[in-house]
């Protein structure tokens, strides 16, 4: 076995009890920096950063609805990985992974969707458009819906896990639609403002960029915070049946009928 | 005791002459389309139901809108559109339905013809026997919505490139949906948001017709992901058909 | 706020409110899975004490 291509911890990480205790272990350092960059990056963008000279304070939401913009993405791309992994290699551990993505994903579709109406009214004057970006957005957040609607619509939790893995692995073509409708389409949505090859050239403030992306990265590790909680709760209810749930829960064995668990 | 071996009878031919020899890919298709069309002939009087709801759905827009002729002959090509795209939705949801409860699915999977040519086949006998009286109805209705008439033909082909499309993508979702207890609406639900850009395509053709301007642009659009989805789709619904069968 | 704060408050209280809702919400679902699980547990646990001669001569 140790000479198989697999890492050992991989392995070991893959099964539940291993993940659940590592998961609990990480989760309150990934929350606690989670937080502190969110207050940093929320004092640069509210209190430090300018008003734009042509926007005024209303730009201000660029530092919610862009971080979860690209989070909406993101997630649903780690949700698809996992989701590829729990199809062809039927870990149960990326099954569980994929599915967990889902609500967190979209909630921030749905962060993206709110923000962006509220910052679209006061600038282009209107609740909603329907342009490529902010439909293939819109979809988006059906998507994440249609996961986990189909997830839970199926009795045997792991054929929905893969289902459902399935359609978030159809789904996967609107990420590229999302990310290059600006480019694309002829779009009342603003261009691309960040370059993340060489952030330099963005067209954006350097005063303005920084609280940005401490926001995206206080967005990320709350995503993996979150995400490893839901994936403790989803495997304690996967593997419900065994002994180390049952332990965990209620602090001894389950009796012995003779049966096996 | 050792009893002499009896030789097999002249009369048996050898057992490689005798199987069965399988039916070819195309034979296959065949005569799963054949089936298709005899099960719909059988079911003849539900495919009218389709028909029956467009029919009352159109006739329903006048009453509800007001009988003016201009304001009937803006909306028209969009709100057949839309009817159609409705009317197809519930024979969507049983496409896989009836063979995966009487073991017909497990049959296909396990043939030696690809499953995604399987379910292209049934894509095709759907669309052939649900969708295609839809737009055969389509000059009807549009009667009934004061359609102006050089609209019609860009209609007909901007629903003749959406339906098949909708209807593949609809086929991936009916196959993920197939194995599910308590899907509900559901499939309906996750078809509809891939199926606005679908609409947003073929409604632009016809817009463009209405006022005389360019409508060929859209309609290749359509015809692009058309070819797309033709290829793409069958192998998807294969895999959520193996899904749906593997419990 | 220039004016727009009526609109850049409540985009940052979506924020919080929603993702405070992700936060919440699989903990509450983990505490009422441990609550039935204990359940069932202890359900099982007095069937087993009530009749465990007719289990062991399975």
């Amino acid at each position: 076995m140790s000479r198989s291509y697999l890492p050992h911890w991989m392995h070991w990480l893959g099964s539940p009890p291993n993940f659940y205790r590592f998961a609990g272990a990480l989760r309150p350092w990934l929350m606690t920096v989670a937080l502190v960059s969110a207050a940093v990056g929320l004092y640069g963008g509210l209190v430090l950063a300018p008003p734009d000279y042509q926007q005024g304070d209303a730009y201000r939401i660029i530092f919610i609805h862009v971080p979860s913009a690209w989070m909406s993405l993101f997630i649903y791309a780690t949700m698809a990985v996992a989701g590829l992994v729990a199809l062809v290699w039927r870990v149960k551990l990326a099954e569980v992974i994929a599915m967990e993505c889902a609500p967190t994903g979209a909630a921030f579709t749905l962060i993206t969707l709110l923000t962006g109406s509220l910052w679209g009214k006061p600038m282009w004057g209107t609740w909603w458009t329907w342009d490529a970006r902010l439909t293939s957005e819109l979809v988006l957040f059906f998507l994440y819906l249609g996961v986990i609607g189909l997830y839970n619509a199926f009795e045997d939790r792991r054929r929905g896990a893969r289902a459902a893995s399935l359609l978030a692995l159809v789904g996967i073509v609107n990420l590229p639609i999302i990310h290059y409708s600006v480019q694309w389409w002829n779009t009342l949505h603003q261009g691309t403002t960040v370059d993340f090859l060489d952030p330099a050239r963005s067209s954006i403030a350097p005063a303005m960029l920084w609280p940005l992306l401490v926001m995206a990265l206080a967005t990320h590790l709350y995503f993996f915070a979150s995400l490893l909680g839901r994936t403790r709760t989803g495997l304690l209810s996967l593997e419900s049946g065994k002994q180390w749930v049952r332990v965990l829960v209620d602090g001894q064995p389950a009796p012995t009928t003779g049966a096996p668990t | 005791m050792v009893t002499a071996i009896q030789p097999i009878a002249e009369s048996t031919p050898p057992a490689h002459k005798t199987r069965p020899r399988s039916p070819g890919t195309l034979g296959a298709c065949a005569a799963l389309l054949r089936r298709d069309f005899v099960l719909a002939w059988r079911r003849r009087g539900e495919l009218f139901l389709p028909l029956l709801y467009a029919v009352i759905v159109t006739a329903l827009f006048p009453f509800a809108l007001g009988p003016d002729p201009e304001l009937l002959a803006r909306i028209a090509g969009g709100v057949l559109l839309v009817i159609v795209v409705l009317a197809m939705l519930p024979a969507l949801e049983s496409m896989f339905r009836t063979d995966l409860e009487d073991g017909t699915l497990e049959q296909w999977a396990l043939a030696p013809q690809p499953l995604a040519l399987l379910a292209l086949t049934r894509v095709i006998a759907h669309w052939l026997t649900t969708v295609l009286p839809l737009i055969v109805v389509m000059p009807l209705l549009g009667a009934l919505l004061n359609l102006p008439v050089k609209v019609l033909p860009v209609l007909i082909v901007a629903l003749l490139l959406a339906t098949p499309l909708l209807v593949l993508l609809g086929s991936v979702l009916s196959a993920l949906t197939a194995g599910a207890r308590r899907s509900g609406i559901l499939l309906a639900l996750m078809l509809l948001p891939l199926a606005v850009p679908v609409v947003i395509f073929a409604a632009g053709a016809i817009a463009a017709a209405q006022i005389g301007m360019p409508f060929l642009a859209p309609l290749t659009w359509l015809a692009a992901a058309l070819v797309l989805a033709i290829v793409l789709a069958p192998l998807a619904c294969a895999a959520a058909l193996r899904i749906a069968v593997e419990a | 706020m220039g004016g727009y704060a009526i609109y850049v408050w409540p985009a940052y209280a979506v924020f919080l409110i929603v993702l405070a809702w992700d936060w919440v919400a699989p903990a509450l679902r983990r505490r009422r899975f441990a609550r039935e699980l204990r359940g069932k547990l202890a359900r099982e646990r007095t069937r087993a004490t009530r009749a465990p001669r007719a289990e062991a001569s399975t």
